[in-house]
């Protein structure tokens, strides 16, 4: 499992005969994304990169049956290619496109509220799921399949963060850069709400920066639904005030939108933050490390605790029990049901279990989580 | 983008905003022509920098007459202002606006910008207006009103009434702030601003309303299709070095610190400050090579780089994804050979071809000192800086 994208993901490209677009489509299919064509308004008919070249997406919808779409359009058009896939049915569009203006993705924005299709970017690397799916500009190689689950508004930091959970092996299970712009598509939330759902995913990265309050949202979230270790640094400590840090979202306006702010809702949230951003692999390493101890301890105490309680249950040979005692009044009235309960909760299921939540000892706060978005679909097929 | 004040308030006035006349002044006599041809007995000059709190600096004074006129614009014309919100250099002056004087009843705030939470364009007004908004929204966050608004359905009147009924306003008073704040977001679309600022908005002793002063901000993204917009802008009030990285496609933000560092993405870059910051240095700049760094553009970042004379050391944080690292250490051995690197240069390349790159680095024969991680650069750029201090 993974989330959002995988192996049998079909996936079109907006603005395939360009340069970008031809450049990354062919990163794209040489890591294996299954790419099933592009959209280049004029173009319809032709071969690029031995797949057909539509004029319209909803025709390559139609053709191919793809699902999701990746856009290397030019700013002063990517929104409306944005918007073309939507109305195509395209589940989950992916806008790699810089410099979008502000004003154009307020629209975009609104048109995509209550509609199924998810938007990643714009400004941003793409999405990738490890060895199955990559729609974006990241390098594929530095990937690894693995366990913990990245979200980040930053592309080269994103790799900075993938490359580290490599190396100490714990692999990514999908890395999401939602993108740098104020405006933009999937969010904090959305992602870690995906990633708590999937059972690949053991833990979360997720990297901020300066620029907007979406982390002290994210962390109000964290703290109420996200059962998962999570891992947090935000960038930009050292930014000056009203200054826009290349990305376009990353300016602290009126004070607002600092890397203090964020860190302090992050730790009242009881998020775990790393200051030096060369610290998150590690520091996930060791956040997954003790669950992963902690989790085999409770499920073997677990287990013979089950097993105790089963065992007291059974009945006991009447040579045990003291002759004519009161015991005798309700002595083989076993209770089936308590006792195929009690033996059920004992030896592997309970190992099989999911270990407790971090801090509330229940995963109720989780499966609070799980109702909400559930609702959220039934209001969204209503619509 | 930011524009000036007097550009600003021509704008407005085409969206039929009432606004104060005036005349921009490049000189004290001209100042002193454009308030004769004004007329009338009070005028206000204002001091025509990209900042706010130019009231308290010394940039807006009073003048009752031609003489008091000169004084003013002499006092700040060919000087530089330094307001709270310029930093310790100021903003040269090099234009003032004469504007005839306003009899002041009220004074409000209204502004229109993005509310990121929402996603949508928010109008916010208040009744505290003439102050710092921002001071306002931390100590009484109830004055501060606010609606944001759905692009489909664009600005309702039922908003307008809500603020203007929250703001106190008389119902000939209403229609007014209704015609205002609808112009402005009309204003706001059209020209795509990032943020329109009218602090303050002032109910004078008539019962009119007028925007006295006027921030308006471009969004720069969608400058290809304001280009009458793109003209207004003027280099003067930018950083020379910001100016000058934006001609090569560079990211630039100047800072005070002693360690120079280049970085390819704007996220990465940020962190590479901070662990500098962390490590117990300071870092001179924000710099953002972007993902191509071609061999130009890192010589024109050394130089750029370079020509701050605070600069210790450099550090080159590069993480190669789609570019190759040995292509970048190229860049790299080039720059250093041709624009005359005298501080120490610490380089950390990370990616494809990483190994083929530091190699190559380390057979060079410059004086380059080679980090095997993050935490290590920061660790050597520092204490290269400080033996070179």
């Amino acid at each position: 499992m993974s989330i959002l994208v995988n192996k049998r993901t079909k996936v079109i490209c907006q603005g395939f005969t360009g340069k970008q677009g031809s450049f990354h489509s062919e990163q794209c299919i040489a890591y294996g994304t299954r790419l099933v064509g592009g959209v280049t308004p004029g173009r319809g008919g032709e071969k690029h990169l031995d797949l057909p070249v539509f004029d319209t997406v909803a025709e390559a919808v139609r053709a191919t049956g793809a699902t999701a779409s990746m856009i290397y359009v030019p700013a002063p058009y990517a929104a409306d290619a944005i918007l073309e896939a939507a109305d195509a049915g395209i589940e989950l569009v992916v806008c790699i496109t810089e410099g979008v203006p502000v004003n154009d993705m307020v629209k975009v924005k609104a048109t995509l509220s209550g509609s199924p299709t998810r938007l990643i970017g714009p400004n941003c690397p793409g999405i990738i799921t490890p060895g199955e799916c990559k729609i974006g500009i990241m390098p594929g190689f530095i990937h690894r399949k693995g366990c913990v689950g990245i979200v980040s508004r930053s592309g080269t930091l994103t790799y900075e963060t993938v490359f580290q959970t490599t190396n100490n092996e714990l692999g990514q299970s999908t890395c999401v850069g939602i993108g740098g712009d104020p405006v933009r598509g999937m969010n904090f939330i959305d992602v870690i709400e995906l990633f708590e759902r999937d059972p690949q995913t053991e833990g979360i990265i997720m990297v901020g920066e300066i620029g907007g309050s979406d982390e002290e949202a994210a962390a109000e979230h964290i703290r109420r639904y996200v059962s998962k270790p999570v891992v947090t640094y935000i960038a930009g400590v050292t930014a000056p005030a009203g200054k826009r840090m290349g990305h376009a979202g990353a300016v602290i306006a009126g004070g607002k939108g600092t890397a203090a702010d964020k860190y302090r809702a992050l730790e009242a949230a009881r998020v775990r933050t790393v200051k030096s951003p060369a610290e998150l692999g590690r520091a996930m390493a060791e956040l997954l490390g003790k669950r992963r101890a902690q989790a085999a301890k409770s499920a073997a105490s677990r287990a013979s605790k089950a097993t105790q309680e089963a065992w007291q249950l059974l009945p006991r040979p009447r040579a045990l029990r003291g002759a004519g005692s009161a015991a005798a009044s309700a002595p083989d009235k076993v209770p089936r049901k308590a006792l195929k309960k009690a033996l059920k909760k004992s030896g592997k299921n309970a190992a099989k279990r999911s270990p407790p939540g971090r801090r509330t000892g229940k995963p109720v706060a989780a499966q609070r989580g799980r109702r909400s978005q559930r609702a959220r679909g039934a209001a969204r097929a209503r619509r | 983008m930011n524009l000036h004040e007097y550009q600003a308030k021509k704008i407005l006035a085409a969206y039929g905003i009432p606004v104060p006349e005036g005349r921009v002044a490049g000189s004290a006599e001209e100042a002193v022509a454009a308030a004769q041809a004004l007329g009338g007995t009070l005028w206000v000059v204002k001091a025509q920098v990209h900042a706010g709190g130019r009231g308290k600096a010394g940039g807006v004074k009073l003048a009752r007459d031609a003489e008091q006129v000169r004084a003013a614009a002499a006092g700040m014309l060919g000087k530089r202002l330094v307001t709270k919100q310029t930093g310790p250099g100021g903003l040269p002056v090099e234009r003032v606006y004469v504007e005839c004087g306003s009899d002041i009843e009220r004074e409000l705030y209204l502004s229109l910008t993005l509310n990121r939470e929402r996603g949508r364009i928010a109008v916010v007004a208040s009744a505290a207006g003439g102050m710092e908004i921002e001071e306002v929204a931390h100590d009484t966050p109830e004055k501060i009103l606010s609606v944001t608004v759905h692009p489909a359905s664009g600005l309702e009147p039922f908003q307008c009434r809500q603020l203007a009924f929250g703001l106190g306003f008389t119902l000939a008073q209403i229609e007014q702030f209704q015609s205002i704040v609808t112009g402005l977001y009309r204003l706001y679309l059209e020209r795509d601003a990032s943020l329109i600022e009218i602090n303050p908005l002032i109910v004078t002793k008539r019962g009119s309303l007028v925007a006295l002063d006027a921030k308006l901000d471009i969004d720069a993204n969608a400058l290809f299709r304001q280009k009458d917009m793109a003209a207004l802008r003027d280099p003067g009030q930018e950083d020379p070095m910001e100016q000058r990285a934006s001609e090569h496609d560079l990211n630039y933000v100047s800072l005070d610190g002693t360690i120079a560092c280049m970085v390819n993405g704007a996220g990465l870059a940020m962190a590479t400050m901070d662990l500098i910051k962390l490590h117990g240095g300071r870092p001179a700049n924000f710099l953002d090579v972007g993902g191509g760094a071609t061999s130009d553009r890192v010589t024109a970042a050394f130089k750029l780089i370079l020509s701050n004379a605070q600069v210790r050391a450099i550090l080159v944080n590069i993480f190669g994804g789609i570019v190759r690292c040995d292509l970048i250490a190229d860049g790299i051995i080039n720059a250093v050979k041709n624009v005359g690197v005298a501080v120490p240069v610490v380089v950390r390349l990370e990616g494809t071809n990483a190994p083929a790159a530091r190699a190559r680095l380390a057979a060079s024969g410059l004086a380059i000192i080679a980090a095997a991680d993050l935490t290590d650069a920061a660790r050597k750029v520092i204490a290269a800086a400080r033996k070179a201090a």
